[in-house]
């Protein structure tokens, strides 16, 4: 649909048994799309996990999204980074490429400018560690295909508001 | 916290005793033995031993939705906390405030498949407010107030805490129910006073306005409800409700319009679809409300109080939300209108009643009174509103067309009356929610007005209704098939009536005489009010089997995927107009 935007939404929630699935179970079972989630316990005194999700949908569902989430029990705070202001979104990825000879000077020189960091590397094959945006890292990604592209693992999107505030 | 460390089962009776709880809704097995045991040993609260978990749901729901407090299910692991899952969905899709202790294995089986094990926060996750599996009795106190709050604050709704056997047993320390809330949930009661001026400056300038309100404001309480009818004749617009709403907004003002909906009254329907300002009151822009969405009431502004922020902008788009509990909304757009009182435009709102009247001069409940030999199931309703209603009865329903006729034929002047499944439509519901009700106000007249399909499926309830002495009338209307499904079946498959009529129905005289019930049979208008009033007379339990004619319809209907100004009047209409492509793939 032409009117489908793309949003970023981090929620904090209480890091108890159970709240992923609550989440997750939110966007399967009301049929929005994830095209993106990543979570991990972010304040160990209060005992709080952040989520980050990438979706996708109308206005009028985005919305939505945001109003379901905020009224789970465990959910402390939404937020819509997309329409919050300006934010930093960054998304890591392991990348392996297997290959010889000419091939792999080609991967080290296009990794250079992709600034992503051999972190293993054997005689046929380089892992590569890259971080930005998710274009970013498709773009390099794609790159690798004919060069002997192997497996990628990527984290999904984190993201956080740019200056001062903090929520 | 108490001195001595005492079990996790003593526990739970005391934190239900400290929450004022004086019945519980339960059946035993493995699992909570020692909540039965602890239960044995003390006086404070009434258990309830229902025949089927279902049963108990219900039964908690009827209980809730009559008194207003929690209702409270006690069951046991497995078997016993996948057949409330059905109660539990139910409750949740109709806002009910109900607390559901589960029984589980003991921790250090969890994920085993040990005897009678379900992931029961697993299955129940979607079908409830909230659920806990509690895995510290030094926890337990704290959750089982905590899950009192999440019931009933906010919007209401069931919640699960699921208790694994070794901690019912296990010794632990209680805390009582002063810090039983939550960390940080806490529904916003107030709306934004900025908004409330909007709404208020919309309702003054309005020329046709309509009050829409829904069972949220049942939810909100007697005093909300009062605040609702104030504000209606305030500014004097007509006003219709939901099916969930009946009772809300006393049904003898004559600014009342009806149901509206689905099944809902010709003027309530007109009214909404004409209106140029909606003021919707704890409704939900239900698919069996608004009909075709892109058809939807064109021509008004729309104003939406909701406590819950899905709720809201959720079916349709509305221009001024007001987030926030209804009675404390209300409160302050009464105050805001009074200050400086706004008079509405007297001119225009006679002319706006002028056409509410002209709808309702079409009389769209009309029905054939002619036949002396066969009971119209309206008329029976009827005659059942004219007989009890100076007895102020509570009435359940079961799901089906007898369900929307109660809703269009009985009157309800006050809320916590009527309790029926409105967003889940369980058949089944009607006969153990009245039993909830009748716990909960033993000297009432408390009818479940049913269909003989719907009934059957929790007709054990009987047996627990005789235990207790509970004297709940079921009035079936009788016409021997799932008349709703019938009536569809004539409405999209060409009267194919396949698997619609039940050929093998008990004789329900000997059915309720089987269970030291009362059973009576009319089969003639003739008969009917004497049979009523025999009803209501007895002291017990009575089932009053209404043999009604087979093929009635329910009328008005928006057929799926039509519009308010294309309802269906009548058989006639229904000929006339087939069901739209679009609209064969709706529920
Ligand atoms: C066979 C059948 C036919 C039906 N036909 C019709 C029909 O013709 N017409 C009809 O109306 N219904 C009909 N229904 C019922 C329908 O499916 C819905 O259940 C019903 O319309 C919903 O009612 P409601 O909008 O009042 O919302 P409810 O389900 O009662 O929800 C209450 C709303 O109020 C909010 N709320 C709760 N507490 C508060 C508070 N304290 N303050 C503010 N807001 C609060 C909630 O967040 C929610 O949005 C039918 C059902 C069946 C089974
Ligand atoms: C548990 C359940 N199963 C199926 C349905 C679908 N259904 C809705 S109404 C109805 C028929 C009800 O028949 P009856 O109780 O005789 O009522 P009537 O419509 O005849 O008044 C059925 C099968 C339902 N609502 N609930
Ligand atoms: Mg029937």
């Amino acid at each position: 649909m032409s009117d489908t935007e793309r949003h970023t939404i981090a929620v904090l929630v209480d890091n108890e048994p159970g709240i992923l699935a609550r989440v997750v179970g939110l966007f399967s079972g009301r049929g929005y799309n994830i095209e993106s989630l990543t979570v991990a316990e972010v304040d160990r005194i209060n005992n709080l996990s952040r989520i980050t999700v990438v979706t996708s949908g109308t206005r009028m569902i985005i919305e939505q999204i945001k109003a379901q989430l905020s009224r789970l029990v465990p959910v402390h705070k939404v937020h819509d980074l997309t329409d919050e202001g300006p934010y930093v979104e960054r998304e890591m990825a392991l990348i392996k490429v297997v290959g010889k000879g000419e091939a792999r000077d080609e991967c080290l020189r296009l990794a250079d400018v992709f600034r992503a960091r051999v972190v293993d590397s054997t005689t046929e094959s380089f892992v590569f560690e890259m971080t930005g945006s998710a274009e970013k890292l498709n773009a390099f990604i794609t790159l690798m295909e004919p060069l002997g592209l192997a497996e990628v693992s990527r984290t999904g999107a984190v993201a956080i508001a740019r200056g001062a505030g903090s929520f | 916290m108490s001195a001595e460390p005492i079990c996790g089962a003593d526990i739970v009776i005391k934190a239900l005793v400290d929450q004022g709880v004086d019945v519980v809704f339960g059946y035993p097995g493995g699992a909570v033995l020692p909540i039965y045991d602890s239960l044995f040993k003390q006086n404070s609260l009434r258990h309830i031993l229902v025949r089927q978990e279902g049963g108990a749901v219900h039964a908690a729901e009827g209980y809730a939705r009559s008194t207003g407090r929690v209702g409270v299910v006690l069951v046991t692991s497995g078997p016993g906390a996948t057949n409330a899952v059905t109660g539990l969905t139910d409750a949740l899709m109709d806002s009910v405030p109900v607390v559901c202790l589960t029984g589980q294995v003991p921790t250090h089986l969890i994920g085993n498949d040990a005897f009678q094990e379900a992931d029961t926060t697993g299955i129940t996750r979607p079908c409830t407010k909230h659920n806990y599996l509690v895995k510290d009795v030094n926890e337990l106190a704290r959750i089982l107030h905590e899950a009192f709050y999440v019931a009933k604050s906010g919007r209401p709704g069931p919640v699960v805490v699921d208790l694994p056997k070794d901690v019912l047993f296990a010794l632990g320390s209680y805390a009582g129910p002063e810090q039983g809330t939550h960390k940080t949930y806490r529904p916003q009661l107030e709306a934004d006073p900025a908004r409330v001026a909007e709404a208020a400056a919309l309702i003054a300038t309005a020329k046709r306005p309509l009050f829409y309100g829904g069972g949220g404001i049942v939810n909100s309480g007697p005093e909300a409800c009062a605040r609702f009818t104030e504000l209606v004749r305030l500014v004097d617009a007509p006003c219709t409700l939901t099916l969930m709403g009946l009772g809300a907004f006393p049904a003898s003002d004559p600014h009342f319009l009806g149901m509206v909906g689905m099944h809902g009254l010709y003027e309530s329907n007109m009214a909404m679809h004409d209106c140029d300002l909606m003021i919707a009151v704890g409704s939900r822009f239900d698919d069996r409300v608004t009909g075709r969405l892109n058809a939807f009431s064109p021509g008004s502004k729309k104003i939406h109080i909701d406590i819950d922020p899905s709720s809201l902008n959720k079916n349709v788009r509305v221009d001024v939300p007001l987030l926030g509990d209804c009675g404390t909304v209300l409160a302050a757009l009464i105050a805001a209108l009074k200050e400086p009182l706004r008079r509405p435009d007297g001119a225009a709102r006679q002319s706006w009643w002028r056409q509410v009247d002209a709808w309702r001069g079409r009389d769209c409940l009309r029905y054939d009174r002619s036949r002396s030999d066969l009971i119209k199931p309206q008329y029976a309703i009827e005659r059942l509103y004219a007989l009890t209603r100076d007895r102020d009865p509570f009435i359940t329903t079961e799901v089906g067309q007898h369900q929307m006729w109660a809703a269009q034929f009985f009157k309800f002047e006050r809320p916590y009356h009527w309790m029926t499944s409105g967003g889940l439509g369980t058949m089944g519901y009607g006969l153990p929610a009245a039993m909830g009700v009748q716990v909960g106000h033993p000297d009432a007249l408390v009818i479940d007005i049913a269909g003989e399909a719907s009934i059957l499926m929790n007709i054990q309830e009987m047996s627990t209704i005789a235990q207790y002495r509970l004297p709940v009338k079921a009035f079936i209307l009788n016409n021997q098939y799932m008349g709703m499904v019938r009536q569809w079946q004539e409405l999209l498959h060409g009267g194919r009536y396949s698997e619609s009529y039940t050929a093998a129905l008990p004789d329900f005289v000997k059915l309720a005489e089987a269970f030291g019930a009362k059973g009576m049979r009319v089969e003639r208008p003739a008969e009917l009010d004497d049979a009523i009033r025999a009803m209501i007379d007895a002291p017990g339990a009575v089932v009053l089997d209404v043999a009604v004619d087979e093929m009635e319809n329910c009328f008005p209907m928006i057929p799926s995927g039509a519009a308010h100004n294309e309802m269906l009047l009548g058989p006639r209409d229904e000929a006339a107009r087939p069901v739209s492509e679009e609209g064969m793939v709706l529920v």
